[in-house]
């Protein structure tokens, strides 16, 4: 009874909530356009919001890759055809100007790092699935969460702005290294653009506070009545530590680029010492370039298993609903992803063994690192063996959960080179680094996503994509990134971040080897554009979804109407009563989380010895009586 | 004893119903607090780091790390030197603050609309010293030349690190200051008494006293140390 009252306590803050966001207090029924798709406050228009907008910042960043690819495949070639997008970038000899190249691979990689891998997949699936799958009728605030994704978008026109910057866009990498990124006079890119980067990068920090609080708390409080944490699926477990991390790390950057704003605009020198700029000694004095690394990793490295938990929650339940499996390890997979999330925060120092640091801290930093695998391989077996004799159904979000799997491995294997300061101090800053990254996190996120998005887009949009263009879509792009990652670990004394290699004898060797990734990234784009197509004919013309349950799935989203309304389940929300992978139990294909458990069963992860059998047998013998 | 404990939490977690007892809105300003307390200890790190890469304080040494007790020895209206005279009235200030804003949840939990707005109207007080005194603490030391970027007592680190971490402090209490403000008028019309509780007052009581916890460290930092 009392447990009743609750819910009915958590509809009314919702009531109340909701004509406090909208002072006007009309209705769900007859909203304007503008409350009901732009100053919307249902989770699910929100994470449209973030999915569709982080969708066109891929299409731009990937672009930009090209773009610079062109540059480092053929840098020789006369590329004044570009002339009508770049401008004044393009040389009088018809190449992309040095700074512009570095302003393209700086733009890259914070779109693809913070605006499509961050905001476009924990933003979309967080707000998407949270409430969907614990069962709760929206988030704990909807009005923060809309005020979550306005302040991504801002910070997002902010980075757009920066483009048309007379001096041209931040250039000194996604990470802003001061005294490159500190110091005007260092870099065309650093006169304006990195301000803009930096007001930018608060803005989209902002965003990220504001949704992690709002997905914390729901997980915590909102969820449905016998939804225990280990009863969640894995995505919820996912984003929930992945929100915990982010309200942790991504502070630390704030601080990191308010000293960066001052020492650029207030001649403070938190990070400046002895420097000279053409031949000219600057006064600043007394601070330190490398404090800026360590605040800068200390979100870094966090941030990268920001983008990389999400992926992992979205295979692991794709994994096991099309292959009829419980997901292996259920618990071992929480516990992996909470030793990730701690982990994460104590080896951010494996990306600066270069900077002279003490080669007995730098061990400490090899050690965590190094144990940082083994959490992560956990997840990698639990993986294959969720596959392994499993009625396997080869869907395109199968089929890309699959394959983030084997980028996963992939670049996961290489980070333990790089984890051994020893190699690293080869490795660094070389193609092999890019490799890695691009691997484990770039394109395995982006397989992550992908499943996600085809697993789940039925349910967003009440109508299936074309499965055709999907499955060219897969084999495209699973083909091209290996095409063009894997070469690229031969080239691992090649510096990163250097427009053309062609004033080095040595690196003439790899001239064909970067033409030839160049053509694989420009096909790899094609394929994402066929994706692009797809999504969005699918949305208004897609075959029609007629089953409430495609996938015969066992979680809560798919208990709620085709196209769900604002709070989600038009009467009460279901009760839970198992953990939402009993797949293939006791003969049955499937048994939904909302069915209670038969007299027989033995609910996951209870003590007992159950023989399957008997119970079969036991509820043979029920039936027939 | 023991098993009783343990179902109990296994009820609280089971769902339907909040496991720490506690509404939403509490639970994110908790959340924000924690993440709050890590861009103060990036800043206060860094503090840290610089500080320990210049020379120690050292009398002899115009470039060495300043002695606290010789940069803070103004004292508004009065001449001469008194030692962090000044500060400490200002910590005890934001210290006495954040006990009347103890009492002002108080008296929101006894729906003491008067009480309310007696107890908040003095923390907003306090709070308006507090930023006045910074304020005058601030026009005092660029008056004797120390800046962001200089400073006539020493290490020149010590100006920029000390307007940064002051400011971001000053800049959450004059936030405070702001958000208490508004919720006393929202008492005074009566809106939390309508809603039927104060847990407004609660969650800001939540920030005010983390705003304070927070100048205990920077007071350390920069003051005592
Ligand atoms: C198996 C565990 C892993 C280990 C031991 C590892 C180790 C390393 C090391 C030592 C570096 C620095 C290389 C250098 O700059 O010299 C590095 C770079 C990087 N790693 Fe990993 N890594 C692992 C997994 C991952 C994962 C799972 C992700 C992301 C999801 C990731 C993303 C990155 C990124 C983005 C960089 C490069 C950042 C930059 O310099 O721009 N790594 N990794
Ligand atoms: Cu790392």
């Amino acid at each position: 009874m009392s447990q009743e009252t609750t819910i009915k306590e958590h509809l009314e803050t919702h009531v109340t909530d909701h004509d406090h966001d909208h002072d006007h207090g009309h209705h769900d029924h007859h909203q304007s356009f503008i409350s009901k798709y732009i100053f919307s406050t249902d989770h699910k228009t929100i994470a449209k919001q973030f999915l569709v907008t982080g969708i066109i910042w891929a299409i731009v960043g990937g672009g930009l890759s090209v773009l610079f690819r062109i540059q480092l495949g053929y840098p020789d070639a006369d590329l004044s055809w570009m002339k009508p997008l770049l401008g004044k970038w393009i040389t009088p000899e018809g190449h992309i100007a040095p700074e512009f190249y570095n302003a393209l691979i700086t733009m890259h990689g914070t779109i693809l790092v913070f605006f499509v891998l961050t905001a476009g997949l924990s933003g979309t699936f967080s707000n998407y699935l949270i409430p969907l799958m614990i069962g709760a009728r929206d988030m704990a605030s909807g009005f923060i969460n809309m005020l979550s994704y306005w302040f991504f978008f801002l910070s997002s026109v902010v980075m757009a702005v920066s483009f048309f910057l007379a001096t041209g866009p931040a250039s000194g990498g996604w990470t802003a290294y001061p005294p490159l990124n500190a110091l005007p006079a260092a870099a065309s890119g650093s006169v304006a653009g990195v301000d803009y980067w930096l007001v930018s990068i608060v803005l989209f920090i902002v965003s990220v506070l504001l949704g992690g609080l709002n997905y914390i708390t729901t997980v915590i409080n909102l969820r449905t009545r016998g939804m225990k944490m280990f009863r969640l699926p894995l995505p919820i477990w996912a984003f929930f530590l992945t929100a915990v991390i982010g309200l942790l790390s991504f502070p630390v950057l704030l601080s990191a680029g308010v000293l960066l704003l001052f020492d650029r605009n207030l001649g403070t020198s938190f990070y400046l010492d002895q420097i000279y700029i053409g031949g000219e000694a600057l006064a600043n004095a007394g601070g330190s370039p490398i404090l800026y690394q360590h605040l800068f990793w200390f979100l870094g490295h966090p941030e990268v298993y920001i983008i990389i938990l999400p992926a992992m929650g979205i295979a692991s339940e794709v994994l096991s609903v099309h292959s009829r499996k419980p997901i292996f390890g259920y618990t071992a997979m929480i516990y992996s992803l909470l030793a990730i999330a701690v982990l994460s925060f104590i080896v951010w120092a494996h990306h600066m063994f270069m900077t002279g640091m003490n080669p007995f801290i730098g061990s400490i930093f090899v050690i965590f690192t190094l144990i940082i695998a083994v959490p992560s391989a956990v997840k990698v077996f639990n993986w294959l063996t969720t596959l392994w004799r499993g009625n396997i159904k080869l869907t395109p979000p199968m089929m890309f959960a699959i394959g983030f799997v084997s980028l996963f491995i992939s670049g996961g294997v290489t980070g333990i080179f790089l984890g051994n300061s020893s190699i690293d101090v080869e490795l660094h800053d070389t193609y092999f680094v890019v490799a890695h990254f691009h691997l484990v996190m770039g394109v395995a996120a982006f397989f992550g996503m992908f499943a996600g998005i085809y697993h789940w887009f039925p349910k967003m949009f009440g109508r299936h994509m074309n499965n055709t263009l999907s499955y060219i879509h897969f084999w495209g792009t699973i083909v091209c990134a290996y095409l063009i990652f894997f070469p690229m670990h031969w080239e691992y004394m090649l510096p990163r971040r250097y427009p053309t290699h062609a004033g080095f004898d040595t690196f003439g060797m790899f001239a064909q080897l970067n033409e030839f990734i160049t053509i694989a990234a420009m096909a790899s784009f094609a394929f994402q554009l066929i994706f692009v197509f797809n999504f969005f004919y699918s949305i208004w013309y897609g075959r029609k979804l007629k089953e409430q349950n495609p996938y015969h799935a066992t979680t809560l989203e798919w208990t709620t109407p085709i196209r769900p309304g604002h709070g989600n389940w038009p009467g009460d929300i279901p009760e839970v009563h198992r953990w939402a992978y009993d797949y293939s139990k006791h003969g049955r294909d499937f048994i939904p989380q909302t069915e209670p458990l038969s007299q027989y069963e033995i609910e996951h992860g209870e003590h007992g010895d159950e023989m399957d059998s008997d119970v079969i047998a036991h509820e043979n013998d029920d039936h027939q009586s | 004893m023991e098993a009783t404990v343990q179902s109990n939490a296994r009820e609280l977690w089971s769902g339907g119903d909040s496991p720490f007892k506690v509404s939403y809105g509490k639970i994110m300003m908790w959340y924000f607090l924690i993440s709050d307390t890590f861009s103060f200890a990036g800043l206060l790190i860094s503090y840290g780091a610089i500080r320990l890469s210049q020379p120690a304080h050292d009398e002899a040494n115009p470039l060495s790390w300043p002695d606290p007790n010789h940069v803070f020895n103004a004292v508004p209206f009065l001449h001469g030197h008194y030692p962090l005279v000044f500060v400490t009235f200002m910590t005890f200030t934001l210290i006495f603050s954040s006990v009347t804003m103890v009492r002002a949840v108080q008296e929101g939990h006894a729906m003491n609309r008067k009480g309310v707005l007696f107890w908040l109207g003095l923390t907003i007080i306090g709070g308006l010293i507090f930023v006045g005194s910074q304020a005058f603490e601030w026009s005092h030391l660029i008056h004797e030349g120390m800046t962001q970027k200089s400073n006539p007592f020493g290490a020149s680190a010590f100006g920029g690190l000390f307007f940064l971490i002051t400011g971001f402090h000053g800049f959450h209490v004059s936030v405070g200051v702001m958000l208490n403000s508004w919720a006393f008028l929202m008492t005074f019309f009566g809106a939390f008494h309508r809603r039927g509780h104060y847990e407004m007052i609660e969650k800001l009581g939540l920030y005010w006293h983390f705003v304070d916890l927070v100048w205990v460290f920077v007071f350390l930092a920069f003051y005592l140390l």
